[in-house]
């Protein structure tokens, strides 16, 4: 995944600025979780507010889509931010016709979402028309998982099989690609891009409720982490 | 304070990417109120044509439970924030997507209470068709007759009237003859292409997307066969010449000549094709479209909604907002004109003041000249006002520092409508269609 991503930067003669997490925590502006192996999924939102405020951005853009989850389905295509970073769903700017209203003061910021109308099948028909290329996560491969929660989660250094759970190897792919610890993958053995959107059309489950264990703490888990500022 | 340009930098080109076309795309708005029972028949169109999946079904089936209700309560697939969830109501549009193997469809779903108006203008602002929800047993409400005030007002000129609740009725022809009487009698005053009255029940699924076995009187469509066929696309988007909003300027690279600039922006009306004569709007100069491309290479045609990029045969002063149009059949170049708005903001409309206009890819300085009369939401009667408040509809007349180069909206969505920003808030306070 990092070895495409600078590989596409490099094409693109780009300036590649990263902010993590882990130089969140080293640097005190994020609480230690203690744990390695603990989700670090809600830290992410105070990493990127506070990458956002110090390289002063106006405007961020995310692939984020309105068939995600119920809180989504309420998102602007241009969404404002306050100076805390905040999306209060009660005062978001209407949005009319393709008027897009961008303007923003010091401080303030607004989320793109150009895919807001697109749903998961869109995108992989988009990717085969347009031949393009995606990181190797994204299509079968072997992997070492154990089954949690009805979810095939990655054993690894920092995500430990727990006691009682017995790590098989099996052919998966991963639907979102996010956080280790709270992101499952898909048995799946849709190798090519035809091959997954063939899967992707008849799949009983929807991308975030397959995957995204951070989405099943509560009915309202993605709206309560995109008002602290999630993307 | 800055403008972000909503423009992409790529050699691609503007705007936002259309989803690709396996089917065509119907957009439609839905209008009515918790009571009509509309989150039931969105509930039962996403339910009925297989569009929700395993674990939201069991998500709603879990939450059925909890609320006491017995078997699946349908109306919780379109449940969304807390606040509503607590208040019983539904506070903003929500937008839910579903496909059949014929065509993908897009729901702008308007709550029917809290902010109606501006709610309604929004989810009518994109949609090509509007579907109106009204309870057989109520009848024909100011809320129905509302909305249906709005769609025409928007442009949409394809209504489905959905007579809901039918199986409370006894599924009598009689009770739903009545309710279309008053509609049409009522439409008849409003510029809409066609009405299209059903039976349904949203509850037990009746001409849903199944056929009704309990209304053998009934021989039209189902409400799912009936989008399934209904013309896509806004025959007003292509009443006016070729128009193309200029929003990226191609730099020519160094070394280049400067002749070798392009154009890049979303084809707004018309055709274009190489060879034909263009003129630059506001200047008014006059050129021929030297080539159309895009990413993929040279184009023979454009049509809307495709984003293009255009070479002129001439050398010109072209800059982001300006309007490239048909020269047979221009845009108007004007400074000062009157629009019906619907004002959003719950600060009240200000005579006399300024605010910043969006207009195509333009943004300028306007005043608001005078709130010239009120028009009532359930009858599009003209009445005296002097100021707008949230959610009231009006005529107005504004005064902006820039030319523009306006259609009427009746005639092209995109250069016919505007949104007006505060200065200091930015907020969006006003969506405006500029009149004849």
């Amino acid at each position: 995944m990092l070895e495409f991503r600078d590989r596409r930067v490099a094409e693109f003669a780009g300036q590649l600025l990263v902010a993590s997490v882990q130089d969140a925590i080293d640097s005190g502006l994020v609480p230690d979780p203690g744990d390695p192996t603990a989700s670090r999924n809600r830290l992410q939102s105070a990493t990127l507010l506070d990458a956002i405020a110090r390289h002063g951005f106006d405007a961020c853009i995310g692939g984020a889509r309105r068939d995600e989850d119920k809180a989504r389905a309420k998102e602007r295509v241009l969404s404002f931010r306050d100076e805390f970073g905040q999306w209060d769903p009660r005062r978001q700017r209407p949005e009319v016709w393709q008027l897009y209203n961008g303007w923003v003061r010091a401080g303030e910021h607004v989320r793109a979402f150009p895919l807001s109308d697109w749903t998961e099948l869109d995108v992989w028909r988009y990717v085969e028309r347009e031949g393009l290329e995606l990181p190797s996560l994204y299509f079968s491969h072997r992997r070492l998982v154990v089954e949690r929660e009805a979810m095939l989660m990655a054993v690894g250094p920092f995500t430990p099989a727990r006691p009682g759970e017995v790590p098989v190897e099996a052919a998966v792919r991963y639907r979102t690609v996010g956080d280790m610890t709270c992101t499952g993958a898909v048995a799946s053995e849709a190798a090519t891009v035809a091959e997954v959107i063939a899967e992707v059309a008849t799949s009983r489950l929807t991308e975030r409720g397959a995957t995204r264990a951070d989405d099943r703490f509560s009915e309202a888990a993605m709206e309560d982490r995109k008002r602290e500022g999630y993307f | 304070m800055t403008a972000i340009q909503t423009g992409p930098a790529s050699q691609t080109g503007p705007g936002i990417p259309a989803p690709p076309a396996a089917t065509a795309l119907l957009r439609l708005a839905t209008a009515g109120s918790v009571d009509d029972g509309k989150s039931t028949l969105i509930g039962r169109l996403l339910h009925d044509s297989s569009a929700l999946f395993d674990d939201q079904l069991e998500a709603v089936a879990a939450s059925s439970a909890r609320r006491g209700h017995e078997g699946i309560d349908l109306s919780l697939f379109t449940d969304g924030l807390r606040a509503e969830r607590e208040q019983g109501i539904t506070i903003d549009v929500a937008y839910r997507y579903f496909a059949t193997p014929r065509r993908t469809f897009v729901i702008a779903d308007t709550p029917g209470h809290a902010q109606y108006t501006r709610n309604m203008v929004t989810g009518a602002s994109t949609a090509d068709l509007a579907v109106i929800l009204v309870d057989v047993q109520g009848g024909l409400t100011e809320q129905s007759r509302r909305h249906a005030c709005v769609a025409s007002l928007l442009g949409i000129r394809q209504v489905v009237l959905a007579v809901n609740k039918m199986d409370l009725v006894g599924f009598s022809e009689n009770a739903f003859d009545a309710v279309v009487d008053a509609f049409l009698g009522f439409a008849a005053g409003l510029e809409l292409d066609s009405v299209t009255p059903i039976p349904i029940s949203a509850l037990l699924g009746d001409n849903v997307v199944e056929p009704s076995a309990a209304m053998a009187w009934y021989g039209g469509p189902t409400l799912l066969g009936h989008l399934e066929r209904a013309p896509v696309g806004r025959s007003a988007a292509v009443a006016t010449g070729a128009r193309l909003p200029v929003q990226w300027v191609h730099r020519p690279a160094p070394g280049q000549p400067r002749g070798a600039r392009a154009y890049s922006g979303t084809l707004a009306g018309g055709v274009l094709r190489p060879g034909d004569e263009v003129v630059v709007l506001p200047s008014g100069t006059r050129t021929t479209v030297a080539a159309l491309e895009t990413f993929d290479g040279p184009l023979a045609e454009a049509v809307p909604p495709l984003s293009v990029t255009v070479r002129l045969a001439d050398d010109l002063d072209v800059g982001r907002g300006d309007l490239l149009a048909s020269a047979a059949d221009p845009a108007t170049v004007t400074r000062e004109f009157e629009a019906v708005a619907c004002w959003l903001d719950e600060r009240p409309a200000r005579p006399g003041g300024r605010y910043l206009l969006k207009h195509t890819t333009r943004t300028t300085r306007a005043v608001l000249r005078e709130v010239v009369h009120a028009v009532d939401v359930n009858s599009l009667v003209a009445a005296p006002a002097g100021t707008l408040a949230a959610n009231d509809l009006g005529r107005m007349r504004l005064a902006t520092a820039d030319a523009l180069a306006v259609d009427s909206y009746a005639a092209n969505r995109v250069t016919g409508s505007f949104i007006l920003i505060d200065e200091a808030t930015h907020a969006t306070v006003a969506a405006g269609m500029v009149s004849p």
